[in-house]
């Protein structure tokens, strides 16, 4: 019971994105599932699993621009309940590529703006940093293996201190 | 008489997100919304413009784990449009980097998405290691998909987004080194994928309702070339193929859903094993003898042992190709430009996928089409809930059903982000 309570508690969340890092996140399970499962306690990760819990988490690993109002609401409760915010892949980073209708010229937004409308998307997709502080960032699309890697092993080190 | 209305907050073990509606009044189903809620990126509009060179890598960019999947339809689409045929060790170097798809996102879905629910767990990691049976499917998961990426990489230079296939050829080719370690690892693996296919074999889900089952159908089972074909023996070319089918708009989703001949019917790969089975490779077909009479079928749950069959498939015909044939490096084929249309048509982990392309004589894109597999299903699924849940209805609780509805959806291994990302069931009050 003791070891359970010291488990990092993490949580996986993607907002609008193809879901590049997820897989690359799941390719990396290859090497290091016995490693994770020892030390980390997976509370939301719905790819994963399906009784996800978001209570406080030590660490969110976001993936995926922000498209609407509703991903602007669950990111700043994710916000509030993870001491770590970690901005994962190339479009949590700077927006791209899911944040193109940004710079469609105006026949090209002309075309969208119906669908934009019935579906209450956001005028401008943000990226994470827009709407919360981040804590670190893993770059990429998808994001670099290597970099992931090295941002969790320094968070495990800051978390077991 | 059970009168309520179901909702599924998130569908979780599936790429990307939907949510379902389901009324249900006095024990008979009034309506079924599957809804893709997964943001568009617009993809269709933000290939207009750009430089047909750089399409390919910008369309990988619609899905992550069939990354590789959209990356060769786009470059078969492009070369096609600027009649660029591509030598036979490119065409070899692309079902290579297919097979490396296949390998790792089947066993992504069998294992860390749908082998929970048939050992009655929440999640694939919540296996015990300390129990033989459950340690065993552990193990073989992390081979099974690790030799996949390895393949992938060793060919394409990476499973996701991958960087060596280009329109004209490739950038790069694989080291005798590497062919030599891919060998054994998909040697070592081929024990687990021989267990894998007798759980689904012996798996307990059964859902049956006719329907119609649409695949590209090559020589020698494959994913990129051949001859459309659906159960009801019609055949199709590639080029034909959009001519077929009739978009269908359901205002309450994101993404755009199909039907042919004014019905819904199913691509993936049980679609794939309906159609094409006895063209699997000889060893494939040898070792599973009498399993594969199993195939054609209308149960939905058997495109999960389609997509373990799949693996062997892809494990056995890459052995063959890699140990018969040497890799020598080649030059880009350069394109000429010139104002056309080209279309290109693969099958996909999760279906039959299509991309056209219309490119001007200056090399920019005027316009494009693209219809993923999950949109196809879109409305077979719907009418699968609407059957299950009308079955189920007089002697199951709510929540069980959600339950069952889930497993359904699951069999079908949708991509939400190619079609537009998790489940929301709600039941309406009527």
């Amino acid at each position: 019971m003791e070891t359970e309570n010291k488990k990092i508690k993490i949580g996986w969340f993607t907002f609008s994105c193809c879901e590049d890092s997820t897989i690359v996140m799941t390719e990396l399970m290859n090497e290091h599932w016995q490693e994770w499962k020892k030390i980390f306690d997976f509370r939301h990760v719905s790819v994963l699993k399906s009784k996800n819990i978001l209570d406080e988490l030590d660490i969110a690993f976001v993936e995926g621009a922000i498209a609407s109002q509703d991903h602007i609401n669950k990111l700043k409760e994710i916000r509030k309940k993870s001491k770590k915010i970690i901005a994962i892949g190339a479009c949590a980073c700077i927006g791209m590529p899911s944040a193109q209708r940004n710079y469609f010229n105006k026949e090209q937004k002309q075309e969208i703006e119906t669908l934009i409308a019935r579906f209450s998307a956001l005028s401008e997709v943000l990226k994470v940093s827009d709407v919360v502080k981040i804590d670190a960032e893993v770059p990429g699309c998808p994001m670099d293996p290597d970099k992931f890697l090295n941002v969790v092993s320094n968070l495990v080190k800051e978390f077991n201190q | 008489m059970h009168t309520f209305d179901l909702s599924l907050d998130r569908l979780s073990k599936v790429e990307g997100s939907a949510s379902l509606d389901v009324r249900v009044k006095d024990n008979k189903v009034e309506s079924v919304q599957f809804k893709i809620t997964e943001y568009k990126r617009f993809f269709t509009q933000a290939m207009k413009g750009k430089p047909i060179l750089a399409l390919p890598q910008l369309l990988a960019r619609i899905c992550g784990t069939c990354s590789n999947a959209h990356l060769l339809c786009s470059i078969e689409a492009c070369e096609n449009a600027l009649d660029m045929p591509h030598s036979e060790q490119t065409g070899i170097l692309r079902d290579l980097t297919m097979h490396g798809l296949m390998i790792r996102d089947h066993a992504l879905h069998l294992y860390i998405f749908s082998m929970p629910d048939l050992y009655g767990k929440d999640a694939f990691l919540d296996f015990d290691e300390n129990d033989p049976e459950e340690h065993q499917i552990l193990h073989d998961a992390f081979e099974i998909k690790a030799a996949g990426n390895f393949l992938a990489t060793l060919v394409a230079g990476r499973s996701v987004h991958a960087v060596h296939p280009t329109i004209g050829g490739f950038l790069r080719f694989p080291e005798k080194s590497g062919v030599e370690e891919a060998i054994k690892k998909l040697e070592a693996i081929r024990p687990a994928v021989l267990r894998l296919i007798e759980i689904y074999k012996k798996a307990p889900f059964h859902f049956d309702r006719q329907t119609n089952f649409m695949a590209l159908v090559p020589e020698k089972y494959g994913y990129l070339h051949g001859i459309i074909v659906d159960s009801k023996g019609n055949k199709i070319l590639e080029k034909d193929f959009r001519d077929h089918l009739e978009r269908v708009v359901l205002p309450y989703s994101q993404a755009s859903a199909y039907k042919h001949e004014n019905e819904s019917y199913m691509v993936g790969a049980l679609a794939r094993m309906n159609l094409a089975k006895n063209r699997l490779h000889p060893k494939t077909r040898d070792m599973l003898g009498e399993t594969l009479n199993i195939f054609p079928s209308t149960d939905i749950f058997r495109n999960n042992l389609a997509q373990a069959i799949e693996i062997l498939h892809s494990v056995d015909d890459s052995i063959d190709i890699l140990t018969n044939k040497k890799f020598e490096p080649e030059p880009v084929i350069k394109p000429v430009y010139k104002d056309s249309v080209g279309i290109g048509v693969i099958e996909a982990p999760r279906g039959t996928l299509y991309h056209k392309v219309h490119v001007g004589a200056d090399g920019m894109v005027k316009e494009g089409e693209i219809i993923v597999p999950t949109g196809q299903n879109q409305i077979n699924i719907e009418e699968d809930i609407h059957r299950l849940v009308e079955e189920l209805v007089p002697n199951m609780e709510k929540e069980k059903i959600a339950f069952e509805i889930e497993k359904l959806i699951r069999a079908y291994d949708p991509c939400m982000s190619c079609a537009s990302h998790f489940l929301k069931v709600n039941w309406i009050k009527s």
